[in-house]
């Protein structure tokens, strides 16, 4: 099965505190660290076990600056065989459906059963994987938790819906998923991993290259603009509690006690 | 004539979920004057029962009627809506697993703007919408500027509005069906099969007083231990957010949100816990919340009622000590 699976890469809310610069253009770039986004994570490991099992290829894929090489090297050190960097000046200020047709134009150009995103990213829109299966005309399913390869041209996939509850379903191929974390376990990898794959060379393919015009990605196809960052005014935000270890422990105590948080 | 902005409505058993009523705030919200439409798909008697409930809400309300929608596949209905849709519409569904599996599709299949996740609205001016959307977790927040000239469709984010309950109309139900299912129920490449019910754990959160529910912020899973002290000296249960589940250090039933469980505790404590919307939408009752987190900005001081800030690693043994103490 031949698999192409989108990653971005976003600054780490483990790692970091997010905090909007001084005029509120953007976040604080400066001393963020910077990783795969954790979704997409979780569908390169998918992508490469669906591999392990049947056989074929995983490419990864990313649309972005050309720190963006990073993100693709990582996931060849998992395992992933072929990677992609897409980046061109062009696509600055794409929106949600800007990178959809930058991705569409990558995917025209192979030959994929199998494209898999993540559930969302940084600006937990959750869009792309939906938009590129409608550009493509392909089936689609949302926040994917299980899949199962029934044969050549169907698989079987569990969404996850509310309350725990996993929705089974049967989809034909070529299709497009979102993945959900939680649907595996992804592997780690290390400096060794990292170093195997250090001196591949990895493709950057350009604006030109996929035919894609100022009416398709970038600042002028757009419809929606992000106009400032901010923090919303702390409303009735929590009363936080101050003073020495010992004290603030004496005043949840007294709290606990008041609800009935101690019994 | 009025503009006709369109609210899709979930409902479950023959009722509406809560999100109908909020969908009809956000509409007010990008027009106080817009003639609201609700659309309901589904089949038979449930349908029409939820219909009648809602219609009183709606200045209209379109069913599309279909035994295939006995359970609602969104590659089946995107087509179905593509055919009934106005161009340059304006339609509202909720931003939940279904609205994400159903919207972002049928934005490109409309050729509409998208705007996913808004849980805050400031009108329009020049055919250019203002919303309110959050990045990061909830870390920071952006204002929007979209351009609605082709039609828009917003996923809201459910809890985000006010229900709207004042509005009190004649009930117009419009069958939709038969325009919208023109060519018969589109051939579906993807097919539902079951749903497969959530597993039950050896405890039961949704019915637990005191909950000390952990999150990210733990690191690892062998300090689980120290939680598992403080639950015990409380006589608390423990839950959790979702990657502790992902990782596997407790079971799925523990996990609090939206594709977790949904609480009602009393008391709910929340150590290294973000506050991901996803997980305050699984916390109902308006318990006391008190959080414990070392980043002074981490959005759970906005939920909660009362916070501390400090690394739980150390917080969390000294405060078992102490009542462990107390308790003799
Ligand atoms: C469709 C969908 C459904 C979802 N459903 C759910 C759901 O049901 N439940 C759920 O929980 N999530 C759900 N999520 C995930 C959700 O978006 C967040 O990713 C998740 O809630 C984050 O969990 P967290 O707060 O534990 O981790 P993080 O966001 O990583 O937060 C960890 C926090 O711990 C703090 N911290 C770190 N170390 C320490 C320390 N030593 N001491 C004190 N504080 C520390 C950090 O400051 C941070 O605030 C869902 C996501 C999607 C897309
Ligand atoms: N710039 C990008 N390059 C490649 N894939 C992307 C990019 N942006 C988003 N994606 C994919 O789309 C998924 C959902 O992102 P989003 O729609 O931005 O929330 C991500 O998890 C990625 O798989």
């Amino acid at each position: 099965m031949e698999i192409l699976v989108c990653i971005k890469r976003v600054p780490d809310t483990s790692e970091n505190e997010i905090e909007v610069n001084r005029d509120g253009t953007d976040i604080e770039r400066d001393d963020l660290v910077y990783s795969v986004n954790e979704w997409d994570n979780y569908a390169v490991e998918e992508a490469i076990q669906i591999r392990d099992k049947v056989g074929g290829s995983v490419t990864v894929v990313t649309v972005g600056d050309e720190e963006g090489e990073e993100v693709v090297r990582r996931e060849m050190a998992m395992g992933a065989d072929h990677g992609i960097l897409i980046s061109d000046e062009a696509f600055t200020g794409s929106d949600g459906k800007g990178i959809s047709a930058v991705l569409k134009a990558e995917v025209e150009k192979g030959n994929y059963d199998l494209i898999l995103t993540g559930a969302q990213a940084d600006d937990g829109a959750g869009q792309v994987g939906g938009m590129l299966a409608a550009m493509l005309d392909r089936p689609y399913a949302s926040l994917v938790n299980l899949i199962e390869v029934v044969d050549e041209k169907t698989i079987k996939v569990g969404r996850e819906i509310a309350g725990g509850n996993q929705e089974m379903n049967e989809i034909d191929l070529p299709c497009v998923l979102s993945i959900q974390t939680g649907i595996n376990e992804p592997r780690y990898v290390g400096i060794r991993g990292i170093r195997k794959v250090a001196s591949l060379e990895i493709p950057v393919h350009t604006a030109t290259e996929l035919g894609i015009g100022a009416d398709a990605a970038g600042t002028s196809a757009a419809r929606s603009k992000r106009l400032d960052y901010f923090v919303p005014e702390p409303g009735e935000g929590a009363e936080i509690l101050e003073g020495s270890t010992d004290e603030i422990i004496d005043k949840l105590i007294e709290l606990l006690k008041a609800k009935g948080g101690i019994k | 004539m009025a503009q006709q902005i369109f609210a899709y409505i979930l409902h479950k058993d023959g009722t509406a979920d809560d999100t109908a009523l909020e969908l009809i705030a956000a509409a007010g919200v990008l027009n106080p004057d817009a003639s609201i439409t609700a659309i309901v798909a589904g089949s038979g008697a449930e349908l029409d029962t939820v219909c009648q409930n809602i219609g009183p809400r709606f200045d209209e309300v379109w069913k599309i009627d279909h035994e295939a929608l006995a359970y609602v596949n969104a590659e089946v209905l995107r087509p179905a809506l593509v055919r009934i849709l106005p161009k340059a519409s304006t339609i509202l569904i909720p931003h939940e697993h279904f609205g994400m599996d159903l919207a972002p599709g049928l934005s490109v299949k409309l050729d509409a703007a998208f705007l996913p996740d808004v849980f805050g609205l400031e009108g329009i001016e020049n055919e250019k919408l203002k919303a309110i959307r959050e990045e990061f977790l909830g870390q920071v927040s952006t204002h929007v500027l979209c351009d609605v000239s082709n039609g828009v469709v917003i996923t809201v984010r459910p809890g985000s509005f006010k229900a709207d309950e004042s509005r009190n109309r004649d009930i117009q139900i419009v069958d939709k069906s038969a325009e919208a299912l023109a060519d018969g129920v589109p051939g579906s490449a993807r097919r539902y099969l079951e749903v497969v019910a959530a597993e039950v754990g050896d405890v039961d959160i949704t019915k637990s007083d005191v909950l000390v529910s952990v999150g990210r912020g733990i690191e690892d899973q062998d300090n689980l231990e120290i939680v598992f002290d403080l639950a015990k000296a409380m006589g608390a249960d423990v839950s959790c957010s979702r990657p502790i589940v992902d990782a596997k250090w407790l079971e799925k039933s523990r996990q609090v949100g939206t594709s977790g469980q949904t609480v009602k505790p009393k008391v709910y404590l929340a150590l290294g816990i973000s506050g991901a919307f996803q997980h305050l939408g699984g916390i109902k009752g308006a318990p006391f919340i008190i959080a414990v987190n070392k980043n002074p900005k981490a959005p759970i001081f906005q939920a909660a009622d009362v916070g501390v800030v400090d690394d739980i690693l150390d917080f969390i043994p000294e405060l078992t000590d102490r009542i462990n103490e107390i308790k003799g």
